[in-house]
C-alpha cells in the first residue's frame, strides 16, 4: 500500500503539461523543416542542424537539470535555423542559436522570464554581426538540388567562398528593384528566401493544429495577419506598382513564420487576450511600417522585438475586469 | 446576452467521473460503534456542548446548543453514551473540541417519540424557529446555518429562491440522487422555504448532465406553486452562488456583495431535501447523504451515513482502498480538502468521499510559468492569477488585495489548467489565511 498524500485542493489536473505544449510546438515544425530541406538541399538541413545543437548545448550548459527535456532549446533552435539564409556557414548558425539562448533567456533567468523571443534575438544578433552573410540569400533554381548552397562548412571566423549562385529576396527585389514575383512562387516555394520561408502553407498548417489544440492562441497570428493585409490592401489601391498586394505581403519574408511561431511564444506575448490583439496589430503595422518606407526590405524580427518590449505596458492597460464591478447596471446596485 | 446560453463565462471542464456512482441507489449504512461530533460543523461560532462523559444520549438528543444567531445545535446520531468531550481530529487538518458517542450495542437506535409539526399551520417566524432547532446548515460544503438565510435583513428582501442542483464538482452525487429519489422532498423543501422568506417564485437550476434528476423534478413539479426547473449546461464552479445566478439570471453579483444584494437566495438541493425531512420526520439533522468514490475505493457508493461516522468505519463499509490509493478528499476533489487520518469524522457538510489513485490526482512537481494566459481563461471571477501567483510567491500580500484576492473563491479552476502544474489556488488560500491573522494580530 503506498502512503497516503495530503495536498491543497484542487486534487485534479488538467490535461496539457507545459512539455506536452512544446513537443506539440516541435513535432508540428517538422513539415516546415522538411519542405525547406527539400527546397533548399542538404544545406538547409546544416543549417538547421547547427543552429539546434547551438541551442540545446547553451541550455545543457546554463540550464537546470533536465531542461532539455521541456523541448524549448529545441524550438528555438529549430526556429533560428528556419529564418536563416540556408547558405549561412555552420558556425554562424550555431553562435547565433546559442546568443539566443544564453542572451535572450538565461541572462534573464532561464524560461519563462525572458522579455524577448530567443529566436529573434539571435537572429537579430547575426544581423548585427554578419550583416553580409545574413543577407546572401541562395537561388533554388538552376542548381543541383545536393549542391551547398553557400559556404557551410567555412572554419568559424573565415570569410565564405563567394561561389555560390545568390539572388535577392521577393521583398528585396520589390524594394529595390521594383520587380513583383508571382505569388504563386511564393506558395511553391520557388522564391529565394531563408530556409522556413518557403513553407507558408505547411507553417498554418501546423498553426492551426496548434491553435485546434490550445497550444497557440489564434488572437495573435489572426491580428498580424488582419492588419497586415488591411494595410496592404489600402497601399496596393494607393500604388500598385510600388506597394505588394494582400497575398504578397503575407506569404513573403518571415512573416508566416513569424506571425504564427514567434510572436505567439506565450512567455513574450500579453497575457490577457485583449492585450494579444493589441499585440498583434502593432505588429502588424510595424511590418507594414518597415516594409514599405524603412531601410530594411523586410521587419518581421524587429516589429516583434518591439512589441516584446512593450508587452509590459500592454498587460498592464489591458486587465480583466472584476467579475461584478465596471459594468452600468452593476455599478447601480452598489449605489443602491 | 448569456440567459441564452444558461451557463458562465470562464471555467472548466474537469471529467466527470459521475458514472461510477450516479446510478448507484442509496443505501443506508449500518450504525459505526462510536461516532465523533464536532463543535464546528457549520459557518459561524462553534456550538456549546451540553453533555458530559458518562452521559446517556438517545439519537436525535441535543449534546450541543447554538452559541449566538449565526451557529446550530448539535444533536447526537446514535443512541449510547458520551465517551468524552475534548480535542479531537477535524477535517479541516486541526484538532477540535468535538463530542464522542459510544453506540449502544443491540440498540434498535430507534429516536424518542416526537411531535412531527404540521408546517402548514406555522408561522414564518415559527418555521424558522423549527429549522433553526433541528440544526439545519447548508449540505453543499460551506455548512452555513440555514435559519440565518431564511432570516434576510428587511431592507434585502429575497424576491427569488434559487435551489442549486447543479452539483459541479466531479465524483459527487450525493444532490443527484437525492434529486432522482426524492424529488417530492425537494419540492415540499421549497415550498416551506418559499413560505419562509414570502417569495412566490423558485428556480431549480440543474445541470444537463443530469437528466433523469431534471425528469424526476420536472414530473413531480407542484402544480399550484411557481416552481420551474431549469437545466443548465454543464461547466464548473456553476454551483457557485454567483456563477448559478449569472448562469439563471444573467447578472452579476456586485463585488464584495451577498446574492441577496440582487434579491435572490440560493440553496443546495440536499439541503432543501433535509428541511424538508425535518417536517416529515420531526428528526433534527443527524444523518446526511454521502457519495463514497473514486477508484481508490473498492464499492462506489451513494449512502446514508450519520453525522459523525469516522472516515475509517465509512470506508470499510464500501470494501476497502484498492492497494493505489493515494489521497483521501472530503468534498469535491476540486475543493475538498485532503485527509491525513482515518480518525476524522465526517461532518454535516461533507458532501462526498472521494479516494483517488494515484492515476487520479496531481503528483508532478511545479514548473516555470509560461504565461500562456490559461489561468486568466479559467478564471470564473476574471482576475489574474497569473500575476496573483507571482505575487503570492514573493510573499506580496498586500498586493494581492489590491488585485482583488478578495473576489477569489478558491475554486481551483486556475491550478486545474496550470499546463506548469503552478499551485495557484493553494497559494490563495494560504495568502487569505495569511492576511486575516495579520489582520486578527493588529
Amino acid at each position: 500500500m503506498t502512503p497516503l498524500q495530503v495536498t491543497g485542493s484542487p486534487h485534479l489536473a488538467g490535461q496539457d503539461t507545459t512539455r506536452q505544449i512544446m513537443w506539440a510546438v516541435v513535432w508540428s515544425l517538422v513539415p516546415v523543416v522538411v519542405a525547406s530541406v527539400y527546397a533548399f538541399g542538404p544545406s538547409a538541413a546544416l543549417v538547421l542542424t547547427a543552429s539546434v545543437a547551438g541551442a540545446v548545448l547553451t541550455e545543457r550548459i546554463f540550464g537546470k537539470q533536465g531542461s532539455l527535456l521541456d523541448g524549448t532549446a529545441l524550438i528555438t533552435g529549430l526556429l533560428l535555423g528556419l529564418c536563416l539564409p540556408a547558405g549561412l556557414p555552420m558556425w554562424m548558425a550555431a553562435l547565433g542559436a546559442a546568443a539566443g539562448v544564453g542572451l535572450g533567456k538565461f541572462v534573464f533567468g532561464g524560461l519563462g522570464q525572458n522579455v524577448f523571443n530567443p529566436a529573434l534575438l539571435g537572429r537579430a544578433f547575426l544581423q548585427a554581426a554578419f550583416p553580409v552573410a545574413m543577407t546572401t540569400w541562395p537561388v533554388r533554381t538552376g542548381v543541383s538540388w545536393w549542391s551547398l548552397k553557400g559556404d557551410n562548412l567555412a572554419w568559424p571566423l573565415m570569410s565564405a567562398a563567394p561561389d555560390a549562385i545568390t539572388g535577392a529576396t521577393p521583398l528585396g527585389l520589390l524594394k529595390f528593384e521594383q520587380t513583383h514575383t508571382p505569388v504563386i512562387d511564393l506558395l511553391l516555394g520557388q522564391a529565394s528566401g531563408s530556409a522556413g520561408e518557403v513553407g507558408g502553407v505547411f507553417i498554418l498548417l501546423g498553426g492551426g493544429y496548434l491553435a485546434l489544440r490550445n497550444c497557440l492562441n489564434w488572437r495573435i497570428p489572426a491580428s498580424i495577419f488582419l492588419s497586415v493585409a488591411a494595410l496592404a490592401f489600402v497601399f496596393h489601391w494607393i500604388d500598385a506598382a510600388r506597394y505588394p498586394s494582400v497575398p504578397f505581403a503575407l506569404f513573403s519574408g518571415g512573416l508566416m513564420l513569424g506571425a504564427v511561431y514567434m510572436a505567439t511564444d506565450p512567455v513574450t506575448a500579453p497575457i490577457t487576450n485583449r492585450g494579444r490583439w493589441i499585440f498583434g496589430i502593432g505588429i502588424g503595422v510595424l511590418v507594414v511600417l518597415i516594409r514599405n518606407w524603412g531601410g530594411l526590405p523586410e521587419g518581421v524580427v524587429y516589429a516583434i522585438l518591439i512589441m516584446n518590449a512593450l508587452v509590459p505596458f500592454i498587460n498592464r492597460a489591458t486587465q480583466p475586469r472584476i467579475f461584478g464591478t465596471g459594468l452600468p447596471d452593476v455599478d447601480r446596485r452598489v449605489a443602491q | 446576452m448569456f440567459l441564452s446560453r444558461l451557463t458562465f463565462r470562464h471555467g472548466v471542464h474537469p471529467p466527470e467521473h459521475k458514472a461510477l456512482t450516479a446510478g448507484a441507489r442509496i443505501r443506508r449504512l449500518p450504525f459505526p460503534r462510536e461516532v465523533v461530533l464536532p463543535v464546528r460543523q457549520h459557518a459561524g461560532k462553534p456550538a456549546r456542548p451540553i453533555v458530559k462523559p458518562g452521559d446517556r444520549v438517545e439519537r436525535g438528543d441535543l449534546v450541543a446548543e447554538p452559541d449566538g444567531w449565526i451557529s446550530s445545535p448539535i444533536h447526537a446520531s446514535v443512541s449510547g453514551r458520551v465517551v468524552s468531550v475534548g480535542l479531537w481530529p477535524h477535517p479541516d487538518g486541526t484538532h477540535d473540541t468535538a463530542i464522542r458517542i459510544e453506540a449502544e450495542p443491540y440498540s434498535a437506535q430507534l429516536p424518542r417519540p416526537r411531535i412531527v409539526p404540521d408546517w402548514r399551520a406555522l408561522s414564518p417566524k415559527e418555521l424558522v424557529e423549527a429549522v433553526r432547532d433541528a440544526g439545519v446548515v447548508g449540505l453543499g460544503g460551506a455548512a452555513f446555518p440555514t435559519h440565518v438565510k431564511l432570516s434576510p435583513p428587511q431592507d434585502m428582501p429575497v424576491t427569488l429562491l434559487l435551489i442549486n442542483g447543479c452539483e459541479c464538482e466531479p465524483y459527487l452525487t450525493t444532490d443527484h440522487r437525492s434529486m432522482v429519489e426524492y424529488p417530492e422532498r425537494v419540492h415540499l423543501g421549497v415550498r416551506i422555504m418559499m413560505r419562509c422568506l414570502g417569495v412566490s417564485k423558485a428556480i431549480i437550476g440543474v445541470e444537463r448532465n443530469k437528466p433523469d434528476a431534471i425528469a424526476a423534478l420536472t414530473a413531480t413539479c407542484p402544480g399550484d406553486c411557481d416552481i420551474r426547473v431549469q437545466p443548465l449546461d454543464v461547466k464548473y464552479p456553476q454551483g457557485a452562488e454567483k456563477m448559478l445566478i449569472q448562469a439563471v439570471m444573467g447578472v452579476e453579483v456586485p463585488s464584495g456583495k451577498l446574492p441577496g444584494h440582487v434579491g435572490v437566495l440560493v440553496q443546495n438541493a440536499a439541503s432543501v431535501a433535509t428541511i424538508a425531512e425535518v417536517f416529515e420526520t420531526g428528526l433534527p439533522l443527524i444523518e446526511r447523504i454521502v457519495t463514497v468514490t473514486g477508484r481508490g475505493i473498492r464499492r462506489p457508493s451513494n449512502l446514508i451515513v450519520p453525522v459523525g461516522t469516522k472516515l475509517g468505519d465509512l470506508l470499510e463499509a464500501c470494501g476497502g482502498m484498492t492497494p493505489d490509493a493515494r489521497e483521501i478528499v472530503f468534498g469535491g476533489p476540486m475543493m475538498g480538502a485532503s485527509q491525513a487520518n482515518l480518525d476524522t469524522p465526517l461532518t454535516k457538510g461533507t458532501t462526498g468521499v472521494v479516494v483517488l489513485s494515484k492515476a487520479e490526482c496531481r503528483t508532478q512537481a511545479a514548473e516555470a510559468c509560461i504565461k500562456c494566459g490559461r489561468c486568466l481563461d479559467a478564471c470564473p471571477v476574471f482576475l489574474n492569477p497569473q500575476h496573483l501567483g507571482k505575487l503570492a510567491k514573493a510573499g506580496r500580500y498586500d498586493e494581492m488585495t489590491a488585485w482583488h484576492l478578495n473576489d477569489c473563491m478558491v475554486c481551483g479552476c486556475c491550478s486545474y489548467v496550470c499546463p506548469s502544474n503552478i499551485p495557484l489556488s493553494q497559494q490563495f488560500q494560504a495568502a487569505k489565511v495569511a492576511i486575516r491573522q495579520r489582520k486578527a494580530v493588529a
